[in-house]
């Protein structure tokens, strides 16, 4: 008996193995973020009854627990590339960016149409994107950058990230404080929002006399963390008066840390709390002044990217190589009903 | 702070010991010097660190606020972990890596109760107590799993838990259709934050209890005896008309229901839950404690004051870092030096050598004359 199991165990872990090692069909369940994604319930196996007209598309995201933001990201995706829609779609989720490249690399073999990219790291990507370009796989990225030429790639479908960045520095800068004491909570150092939002700050902290950090340290988009480390500075003693973290999650942690610790926040109160991204409890916190800003990161990037693979299909080249999607920052003063509407996820 | 279980041979006083060595071979020495050690560097470095004021928080009650408050408060769910890995411990020698993905399984569990299934919800949507004891079953039967492995199939502690600590995650996001569940009512926070009218936050409370509890139980019950027992040999413990797959698994279950109080208390802090981030490398903590505290991680004796007293150092040499801003993604190296320091220190090599530079002089005097 012990024998027989530990055998199915051994296989068990031998096929999870396998499927570390790229998997290409599409994973309906999330793929655990760090470790190897859970064995796939094949698409395979559903062969589509229209035949050849479908539009094979491998899409490469973040793990969908990460953030809202990530969650709301993903089920757009998900949503947009159906059979109903045309498209044979293959799903992969890892916050890990080796296990993203592994598995990409498997796609391209697996002659897709389109590699959809969302990549969990900037860098290490040139010999997938050589051999898609080898293999006529036609690369596209959404929601985030990668450093490579752009002739690897025929569209990116992209936030902003330094102009987010730099639209929130804006708006403090313009807030016209004496003096600017920051608590800077970093997301996962080395993600494409990680850099845009920190570089705008990170510039502006070095220009201006009156800016100082009080603290810079990465939660890596924990709120937890986030929570710690706002914690630390409030016992301390140190004096503050702006949180900025770089996600809505964090931000939230670090709300929690200055409730505990009875410090007013949002409108009218002793500390301007910044968040990022498009959760629609950040918009209400927002909306009701209990946080100051919100600078919109918008996730739903499904539909224009089907509107390319759409138009290349039809022989049309994107206008543009990199498509901002439109983005804009939110504050308690301006933020209305039908925006939380809008936008939040 | 608790009443150290005295082993039997630490009892025993050898004529012409020093105090100092009597001191040394007391298992809880590790973990006191360690925390003597950080208070005293905290000492000299910024004696405000031990500065303890009250505040008013947000919702206008006076509450504790200062380095050390935050030290007992972070450490709790860290503590329970570190009692019911010590039971594991004690009774299967092995460790179970998956109490940070069950945390998140209790948590989700918890949330799905109180939310109702929605994605947010303003009021509790099912009494907590349930929501918790529903959260506790839950848990205790991942536990069990983990547990039936180990000690029916006679798997690796470390091999059995790993299945759960790869698919915890999934399944707690499972559990929740993938959502982010957010939970505003005030009062699913008390056991998080703060109770109304009481300044000391309310995990610290929880944390005693859970550790009252314990004590009876290892004074009154033979739970205790059994574990260590088992631990030190299943065997014989078997001869002796004990049912060691039956103690085992019952260590197993036990630290499922410390892990969904862990649990409970990490969510009700913010009322929301991310099922990557929760609780990330917990489970390397809550080892780690159990091994300062002085207990080997091959089983058998244990010491289970040692693992909560280890669990408070850990939290304190954590809160000290990051008070001196060093980076967070920094912390798992300090850690590692923790680690490396103890494993040096309990290697039989090293002990064998210790020992021997203590007898030397003597042999050195023998052989003289």
């Amino acid at each position: 008996m012990k024998k027989v199991f530990c055998l199915l165990l051994t296989l068990c872990m031998v096929l999870s193995l396998a499927a570390c090692g790229g998997n290409s069909d599409g994973d309906t369940a999330p793929a655990d973020s760090g470790n190897s994604a859970p064995a796939d319930t094949g698409s395979d196996a559903q062969e589509p009854a229209a035949g050849g007209e479908l539009i094979t598309v491998g899409v490469i995201n973040n793990d969908p627990n990460e953030s809202g933001y990530r969650t709301a990201n993903d089920a757009a995706m998900r949503a947009m590339f159906t059979e109903e829609n045309g498209y044979k779609a293959t799903f992969y989720n890892n916050n890990d960016a080796a296990q993203q490249i592994a598995t990409a690399q498997q796609m391209v073999q697996d002659e897709v149409d389109f590699l959809l990219l969302s990549p969990a790291s900037t860098t290490g990507w040139d010999t997938v994107l050589q051999d898609a370009q080898a293999a006529g796989t036609q690369i596209i990225l959404f929601d985030r950058m990668l450093e490579a030429d752009e002739s690897m790639y025929v569209a990116a479908v992209v936030s902003d990230m330094p102009a987010e960045g730099q639209t929130a520095v804006d708006w403090l800068a313009a807030q016209g404080l004496d003096e600017y004491n920051i608590i800077h909570i970093q997301g996962h150092m080395g993600s494409d929002a990680q850099l845009g939002r920190t570089g705008a700050l990170d510039a502006k902290v070095a220009a201006e006399g009156n800016w100082n950090y009080v603290t810079q340290q990465t939660a890596d988009w924990d709120e937890a963390t986030a929570r710690t480390i706002t914690q630390s500075v409030i016992d301390s003693g140190k004096p503050f008066n702006v949180v900025y973290a770089e996600n809505n999650g964090m931000a939230r942690g670090a709300v929690a840390a200055l409730d505990a610790a009875g410090i007013t926040h949002g409108k009218d109160g002793d500390v301007i709390v910044m968040g990022f991204d498009s959760d629609k409890w950040a918009f209400e916190a927002v909306l009701e002044g209990s946080w100051n800003y919100m600078g919109l990161c918008n996730p739903l990037q499904a539909e224009t990217v089907d509107s390319i693979i759409k138009d290349l299909a039809a022989g049309k080249q994107p206008a543009q190589k990199i498509i901002y999607t439109p983005e804009q920052g939110f504050d308690c003063d301006t933020l209305t009903q039908a925006d939380v509407d809008t936008y939040g996820t | 702070m608790m009443t150290p279980v005295k082993n039997p041979e630490t009892k025993v006083k050898q004529p012409g010991e020093s105090l100092l060595k009597r001191l040394v071979r007391q298992q809880l020495f590790i973990p006191f010097a360690a925390l003597a050690l950080l208070v005293i560097f905290n000492l000299i470095a910024d004696p405000s660190f031990f500065a303890v004021s009250i505040k008013e928080n947000s919702l206008g009650n006076p509450v504790l606020s200062g380095n050390i408050i935050s030290v007992l408060d972070n450490a709790s769910e860290l503590v329970i972990l570190a009692i019911g890995m010590t039971l594991v411990t004690a009774s299967s020698g092995g460790q179970d890596i998956s109490v940070g993905a069950t945390m998140a399984i209790a948590g989700s569990v918890i949330l799905r109760m109180v939310c109702g299934g929605q994605v947010a919800a303003d009021t509790l949507q099912m009494p907590l107590f349930l929501a918790v004891l529903i959260g506790i079953v839950v848990t205790a039967l991942f536990g069990a799993f983990n547990g039936t492995l180990v000690a029916y199939f006679k798997i690796q502690p470390m091999v059995a838990t790993l299945i759960m600590f790869t698919a915890g995650r999934s399944i707690a996001a499972w559990i929740n259709n993938n959502q982010l569940p957010i939970m505003n009512d005030i009062s699913f926070k008390y056991a998080g934050t703060f109770l109304p009218g009481i300044p000391v936050p309310t995990p610290i409370f929880i944390t005693a209890f859970v550790i009252l509890v314990f004590w009876l139980v290892l004074k009154f019950t033979t739970l205790g005896l059994y574990t260590q027992s088992v631990g030190i040999n299943a065997n014989s413990s078997r001869l002796n008309g004990l049912d060691p797959k039956l103690i085992k698994l019952l260590t197993y279950v036990i630290l499922g229901v410390c892990v969904a109080v862990a649990g409970f208390i990490r969510v009700s802090r913010s009322g929301s839950i991310n099922y990557s981030r929760i609780a990330e490398n917990i489970e390397m903590d809550a080892i780690l404690a159990v091994a300062l505290g002085g207990n080997a991680l091959s089983g058998g004796k244990f010491n289970i004051y040692g693992s909560i007293l280890g669990a408070y150092v850990i939290q304190f040499l954590t809160t000290t870092l990051y008070k001196y801003e060093v980076p967070s993604t920094a912390l798992p190296a300090y850690k590692a030096v923790v680690v490396i320091l103890l494993v040096v220190l309990s290697a039989p090599v090293v002990r064998e050598k210790l020992s021997s530079m203590k007898k030397a002089p003597a042999k050195a005097a023998k052989e003289v004359s």
